[in-house]
């Protein structure tokens, strides 16, 4: 029923908004405005119908069994491998890994690349916006090989401080780990330079990907980054499973990550051989439903189409952030002049988190807090900020009653 | 004798006083004036090992003990919270440990602001209760020993 949905030319978000069931319901006695998208987005009655479908007629370990199911559970799984060497355009599709998320990707790199290459003095760089989970990987390598974290500074509008960047590199940085945009800030960092400037001195780079592969076109060999990852479930895919890219030779050279079934080829009490890419990264049974499920997620994005996307969500940015600076006592949090449609925001005299519980009381979910980026907090000297993110199925009406609400439940608060 | 209360009495004043609101607008206005009117907790107590965990805004949480009864003294920078604890401190402040340790305090769940608040630990409402009851808890055994 659904598919005979028609997606018109000039985007029609009223048509989006009716793939995505969890935004038919209410909150709080109101609709759900749902405004944490950076956190998650919500997912398509096409992703539900893949996993419901995989479950319902196909369910079986892949891999290694002969029988029907097995062989139609394998080539449901191998299909999104390729959908996604295609979506961020990797040149094979033994580069792509299945993991849990972002986070277990740089966590692979780091405990399988970085134990291996990280040495005493060696300089690893990240930045001052980074997420948690690209901080505390780095954090734990260097204190096991006394390695020195370095961090490139922002601006007052959330960018990155190119020409400290610059200076940043020496012949003792082994690896740049940056985040493609900020959850915070929104900011879209200029990471093909970034690159650019790593790769001059030798060192490696690994792009984290979890916020922008949702906006933006990802062409990992534009970009020429050495290791990408993203999450499924920021981009309307599953909960549960991530990608990460690698270049091939680096991927080859790296040992396993986790030991188990699927990842070797012979096992002998006193020799043991692995398994070729991509599955030597992939011990065990892998999570098999979601990851089917997250081809689902990347077709509808297509189909929906990503430049049509980009161009509703900056418009949400827009508007959003023009009638924000009409609230007294807000400041807008993040203004870079490249952004994409995430805004977080601070008002004078109130904590956030009376906001988040005040707006959440008229259906609105917001986020706040620190949004696991608590140095970038540091940088800024507050707390946490209000964090509103924007993705295909908001509208400006929605925008609206973020607007209405703040004003009344700022008052409340005041 | 005369005008103490028990936990039991003042969980159910606040039960009836919120009954007395039929939307969550009224409800919110009045905790955030009840936060308001907290008085703030000394800047001395406003230190690191004072902070309740599992909050996202700061809470800073005191108990003094006086004649066997515990009187607790709290602060928050979000006002929601500090409306919260400011029920909290009504219902057990000045009250025995033992009565601390053991009050099932349904009125959070009477008045509504278990489902509406305590399901996830970023407000910290749990945090504070069980810390609350931690003070308690400590000066029993201090007391038994």
């Amino acid at each position: 029923m659904i598919e005979t949905i028609e997606i018109d030319k000039a985007f029609n978000v009223a048509a989006v908004r009716k793939h995505f069931p969890a935004l038919q319901r209410e909150v709080k006695g109101k609709p759900l405005v749902y405004f944490d998208n950076a956190a998650t987005t919500q997912k398509p009655q096409a992703v539900i119908d893949a996993l419901v479908n995989y479950y319902s007629h196909y369910n079986a370990n892949i891999h290694r069994g002969i029988h029907t199911l097995a062989e139609e559970a394998t080539a449901a799984f191998e299909a999104t491998r390729d959908t996604v060497q295609q979506f961020i355009n990797a040149a094979s599709r033994e580069q792509i890994i299945f993991t849990g998320g972002a986070t277990e990707g740089i966590n692979l790199v780091a405990q399988t690349w970085g134990r291996q290459n990280i040495k005493a003095g060696d300089e690893i760089i990240i930045s001052s916006m980074e997420h948690h989970s690209n901080i505390v990987p780095w954090y734990m390598l260097a204190q096991e090989k006394g390695a020195v974290l370095k961090i490139i500074p922002i601006n007052e509008d959330g960018e990155l401080m190119m020409d400290e960047f610059h200076k940043l590199l020496s012949e003792k940085t082994k690896l740049v780990s940056i985040v493609h945009v900020s959850n915070v800030l929104g900011t879209i960092n200029p990471v093909k330079n970034i690159i650019a400037g790593a790769h001059s001195v030798g060192a490696v780079t690994l792009v984290d990907g979890a916020q922008s592969t949702v906006h933006l076109d990802i062409d990992v060999q534009d970009l020429d980054c050495d290791f990408f990852v993203f999450s499924s479930h920021k981009i309307y895919g599953p909960t549960g499973v991530g990608v990460l890219y690698g270049k091939k030779e680096l991927l080859e050279s790296m040992p396993p990550y986790q030991g188990g079934g699927e990842m070797i080829k012979d096992v002998y009490f006193d020799a043991i051989t692995y398994n070729d890419l991509p599955y030597k990264f992939e011990a065990g049974t892998p999570n098999i439903a979601d990851t089917v499920a997250l081809k689902a997620a990347l077709d509808f994005t297509k189909w929906i189409g990503k430049q049509k996307i980009r161009e509703h969500e900056n418009e949400l940015l827009c508007y959003a952030t023009e009638q924000l600076m009409q609230i007294e006592g807000l400041k807008i949090i993040g203004n870079a002049k490249n952004k994409v449609s995430v805004i977080s925001f601070v008002v004078e005299k109130v904590h956030p988190q009376d906001l988040g519980i005040l707006l959440d009381n008229r259906g609105i979910a917001v986020r706040t807090g620190h949004h696991c980026a608590q140095p970038l907090m540091e940088c800024y000297k507050i707390p946490g900020t209000a964090r509103a993110s924007f993705a295909m199925y908001n509208t400006k009406e929605e925008i609206d009653s973020l607007i209405t609400g703040l004003q009344k439940v700022i008052k409340m608060l005041l | 004798m005369s005008e103490h209360k028990t936990i039991d009495e003042i969980e159910n004043e606040i039960v009836e006083e919120f009954s007395l609101f039929d939307n969550w607008d009224d409800r919110y206005e009045y905790i955030i004036d009840l936060g308001k009117k907290l008085p703030p907790i000394k800047e001395a107590y406003r230190r690191d090992e004072n902070k309740v965990k599992g909050c996202q805004s700061s809470v800073w949480l005191v108990a003094h003990y006086n004649n066997g009864k515990i009187f607790y003294e709290a602060d928050s920078d979000a006002v929601i919270v500090k409306g919260l604890i400011s029920m909290l401190i009504r219902v057990l402040s000045g009250q025995n440990a033992d009565d601390i340790v053991n009050a099932k305090l349904d009125f959070i769940n009477k008045i509504g602001m278990m489902n509406h608040l305590a399901q996830t630990r970023s407000n910290g409402l749990l945090s504070m209760v069980k810390q609350m009851k931690n003070y308690a808890l400590a000066y029993k055994l201090k007391n038994v020993v």
